[in-house]
């Protein structure tokens, strides 16, 4: 696992922004922190932001899991195709230099560690890197998995992107997650509205705030946080 | 030698009653709908089917499953937003599912057309889905032995076939028909056109035409925005 690279804050610093990102924030947050040349993954829902702030000319190819590398941006509606799609089922585009590929082979792609980065969502994320998105435990559900638990152990560096806290106001980053596993200690980063935070066997720490202070943040979270005051 | 089939049912041929059935198809991306209605017409019940989804709308695979023509389903993501079939049939106990992840559901196909007994995977240690399920620490990275999954009949869609049962996809339709077509005693492809052998590129065949029992070209399945035969 190698740590973020380019404008990646270093420890503890305090964010420049008045209060808690945006969703399009965020997205440019995380998309700063993916190398040039980078493939990478981008999961359902807000992950999905990350691909419109990608600069042009730095070489990161997408992949999505239903089989293909070089994924373009939404079609003009003209131009949809309902043979191609992303997981998400969403209508894409085909890059110079996109591949095809089956399901076999694109989740070979994932597990022997040939994608760099995975940007997923989630409910919960522990302190030491475990990711719970992909039930909600409700008894009545009907649940689905996807391709959640593949990526989530696959990629070289798996990050999540979310909210820090859940709509009713509980923390998303715990001390351990309550909720039906996806993966084992697999995230090494969290990318929040609120906080970039580095989670694994060490523990949470903090990377970098915004609109909050580091006493708050622990508060928020009923955590004790790693990272300079 | 393949079957140059002029219609879905005879394409499809006889399927038992309590046949395993894999359905290509990522969402609708790839579903040989055509080859779906042709099994709902044929009456056959008490189906296991293998497939990413469990249906979308009123289409032809939620359709069997509102009929009662699936005892099980082994499957990746049968929630959808417009699931609801699969839905009544889950809440209400009429069908069995068991939930696989989609990398995994990949490879236990692929493992069961490429003879492989079983296989030790990192995807899902640690989560409900693994529960029960022998595991074993590999290089340090903790795995789950998984088994493969065969079936009587698979049915997929490809782009174009040739009277040696070769087949070739078009972009993310191809997800899951590569492996599905090794995976089952008989594979049976609809396609937009069947050409004389000969006339696709050796180079450029996805599924050779030893996994395929017969071909059938369906005019509706040109219904794609933009796509000449």
């Amino acid at each position: 696992m190698t740590g973020g690279t380019g404008t990646s804050g270093t420890p503890g610093t305090s964010g420049t922004t008045a209060g808690p990102l945006t969703r399009q924030q965020l997205a440019a947050r995380v998309a700063a922190d993916i190398a040039p040349g980078s493939y990478v993954n981008l999961g359902i829902g807000l992950p999905t932001l990350v691909g419109d702030h990608l600069p042009a000319g730095s070489g990161i190819t997408l992949h999505t899991e239903n089989g293909m590398l070089g994924m373009g941006p939404a079609p003009a509606p003209e131009s949809v195709d309902p043979e191609l799609i992303n997981a998400g089922k969403v209508p894409v585009t085909e890059l110079p230099g996109a591949s095809y590929f089956h399901q076999a082979d694109s989740f070979a792609m994932m597990r022997g560690g040939h994608i760099d980065v995975c940007v997923l969502g989630a409910f919960q994320v522990s302190v030491g890197g475990d990711l719970a998105n992909w039930s909600t435990g409700a008894p009545d559900a009907v649940p689905a998995v996807g391709g959640a638990m593949d990526l989530a152990v696959g990629a070289r560096r798996t990050v999540v992107m979310m909210t820090l806290l859940a709509k009713d106001g509980s923390p998303k980053v715990v001390e351990g997650c309550t909720l039906p596993l996806t993966g084992v200690g697999c995230v090494s980063r969290v990318y929040a509205d609120r906080a970039v935070l580095d989670v694994g066997p060490d523990g949470a720490s903090v990377v970098e705030r915004f609109g909050v202070g580091h006493a708050e943040l622990e508060d928020l979270l009923g955590l004790t946080l790693g990272g300079a005051e | 030698m393949t079957r140059v089939a002029e219609t879905a049912q005879e394409a499809l041929g006889d399927v038992p009653d309590g046949s395993t059935v894999m359905i290509g198809g990522f969402g609708p991306a790839g579903q040989p709908v055509e080859l779906i209605e042709a099994l709902l017409a044929s009456g056959a019940s008490d189906l296991v089917v293998v497939s990413n989804n469990a249906g979308n709308g009123d289409d032809a695979l939620a359709r069997l499953v509102r009929d009662g023509r699936v005892r099980r389903i082994v499957c990746s993501f049968p929630r959808q937003v417009d699931s609801w079939h699969f839905d009544a049939a889950y809440r209400a106990g009429r069908i069995e599912l068991e939930l696989v992840p989609q990398g995994n559901l990949a490879e236990r196909i692929r493992a069961a057309g490429a003879g492989i007994g079983a296989f030790f995977t990192p995807t899902g240690y640690g989560t409900p889905l693994a529960e029960g399920k022998e595991t074993r620490v590999l290089d340090g990275v903790p795995m789950v032995l998984e088994t493969p999954l065969r079936a009587d009949v698979a049915l997929v869609k490809a782009h174009r076939a040739d009277t040696a049962g070769n087949l070739v996809y078009r972009r993310t339709a191809r997800n899951f028909g590569p492996v599905m077509a090794t995976a089952a005693e008989r594979t049976v492809a609809q396609v937009r056109e069947v050409v004389p052998a000969g006339a696709l590129d050796p180079e450029a065949v996805v599924t050779p035409g030893i996994y395929v029992e017969a071909v059938v070209a369906l005019d509706s399945t040109t219904a794609v925005a933009g796509v000449s035969a």
